[in-house]
């Protein structure tokens, strides 16, 4: 695990494999993160699923499964927390709700 | 408020006869009995209501009516279908060219020769839009020349990086479900001094605009976007949200929003326990043994809290943001910050056949998944008179930022 801190005040954690891979990152902090940036690749999938109509279902937090990418965005104004892992990339005996 | 829509439309057929809203497919399942006592009227009382909103699809929104004018004049226009929102700070006004209500042409705000905008960040989506300066009338209080936002799809082009954060704009009726956001949390601007300075330690709120093109700008305190009650010249240390409470499912539900903590007898704090936030806005909660960070939200339209895995309830497959337990089910969490605790009580039930009750949009018992966090959103304000106090403003029960029930 390794831990960065942004110059806006937001901790982000990434977890990588033995091998380096890094398989999730969790975020938190006072402003939304810049999910280009910390998706990378997995970006574009992301905003097609959040842009979908079903993706929303309440005014509340929000959870993306595109694929094996999922994307869970919580919070509120001035306090913003999250999660992204690849469900097929989750080492074994790791679980999800263990990533934060 | 944490910014999205919402139920599958819910089409009926509603006829007000009457006081009394008769939905044709079905009206609530359930009474409701007042436990808190809720504030009748008063200077600092201003009426809310829990309904399907401008939208009319939004379940567990709360709505309130103001009036806005341009500053210092008479020049004045009522708009109805404001959500009361204790998970964000300031007004924002859905603009005309949005599908909003507001007709007003309110004063733009100018940074030198630009105009300012502001990209404001909700979870799942942004508001975009021109800061203005508007007076604000709720009950008998005035906010005079308040920065408000206009969320506008026509004000300049959405900068680059207000689209980075991945999430959409929420700038129709239809993905905001209201005519506007009242922001009543417990913070005074929205944004506060990490605005203020230059360079890549400014979040990225505020711009200055120029024809289509914009770029971040320092925005100070006092020009930006702020909660209109900590602007009153009288009670405005806080607010209490006063919501009757339910069992089961309702059409509506009307409340009131007392302006001020402490500061006159039907605001008094007398039985209430004080939670203070810490430094991210936050408490604590206990659940099943474990604790996790937690908020209070009028916004948030659910109880949401953990996830599946431990949870052990199921997550719908209609209504994916929500809980669909195979029967309902009663849990307990124990809310707390430094030295003061309180055990909450409720109720999880299917959310699926919640909603296929069309013409119920009060629902004390929905919930949904929210990964490590419990966020009490508004079915924990039904039946307990909730208070909010303002960072660093006094009340007869300590300083805030905090909220208090």
């Amino acid at each position: 695990m390794h831990e960065l801190r942004s110059p806006t005040g937001a901790v982000v954690r990434e977890f990588a494999t033995s091998s380096g891979k890094i398989f999730a990152v969790t975020w938190h902090g006072p402003w939304p993160p810049d999910l280009q940036h910390l998706l990378g690749t997995h970006f574009a999938e992301f905003q097609q699923a959040v842009q979908s109509p079903n993706a929303r279902a309440a005014h509340g937090p929000l959870t993306i499964q595109q694929g094996n990418l999922v994307v869970e965005l919580g919070g509120h104004m001035r306090d913003f927390a999250g999660r992204a892992y690849l469900s097929d990339q989750v080492p074994a005996g790791v679980r999800a709700e263990g990533i934060h | 408020m944490i910014v999205a829509p919402k139920l599958p439309i819910l089409f009926c057929t509603v006829v007000l006869i009457g006081a009394a809203l008769i939905a044709s497919c079905g009206g609530g399942s359930s009474h409701n009995n007042s436990m808190a006592p809720i504030a009748a009227s008063g200077s600092n009382v201003q009426p809310i209501v829990v309904n399907s909103g401008p939208a009319s699809n939004y379940a567990n929104g709360v709505f309130t009516t103001l009036t806005v004018c341009v500053p210092s004049t008479s020049t004045c226009q009522d708009i109805s279908g404001i959500l009361v929102d204790t998970g964000s700070y300031g007004l924002r006004l859905l603009s005309s060219a949005g599908g909003g209500a507001l007709t007003l042409s309110l004063p733009k705000q100018t940074s030198g020769s630009e105009t300012v905008g502001e990209c404001a960040p909700f979870v799942s989506g942004f508001t975009w839009g021109s800061v203005n300066s508007a007076d604000i009338k709720l009950s008998g209080e005035l906010a005079s020349n308040v920065p408000v936002q206009v969320i506008d799809p026509t004000f300049s082009a959405v900068p680059a990086d207000c689209k980075n954060s991945g999430v959409p704009a929420d700038d129709t009726l239809q993905t905001l479900g209201a005519n506007g956001i009242l922001g009543v949390g417990p913070y005074a601007q929205d944004c506060g001094t990490a605005c203020t300075q230059a360079g890549t330690n400014n979040p990225g709120l505020y711009y200055g605009c120029s024809g289509s093109t914009c770029q971040v700008i320092a925005e100070s305190l006092t020009q930006q976007v702020q909660n209109p009650v900590a602007l009153f010249p009288k009670d405005n240390n806080g607010v209490v949200i006063e919501l009757p409470a339910v069992t089961g499912s309702l059409p509506s539900l009307s409340g009131s929003m007392v302006f001020g903590i402490g500061t006159q007898s039907n605001n008094s704090v007398g039985g209430v326990t004080v939670f203070p936030l810490n430094s991210s806005g936050e408490f604590s909660t206990t659940f099943k043994g474990k604790t996790y960070p937690a908020f209070v939200d009028s916004g948030s339209n659910a109880l949401f809290f953990l996830d599946a895995a431990t949870t052990g309830l199921t997550v719908c497959t209609d209504n994916s943001g929500f809980y669909c337990p195979t029967s309902s089910i009663s849990l307990s969490a124990t809310t707390f910050s430094s030295g003061t605790n309180a055990n909450i009580s409720f109720t999880v039930a299917d959310a699926d056949t919640l909603f296929a009750n069309r013409g119920a949009f009060v629902f004390s018992t929905l919930g949904g998944p929210n990964a490590g966090t419990f966020d009490w959103g508004l079915p924990f304000f039904f039946g307990r008179n909730v208070y909010t106090a303002i960072e660093s403003r006094t009340t007869p029960v300590g300083s805030g930022p905090f909220w208090a029930y």
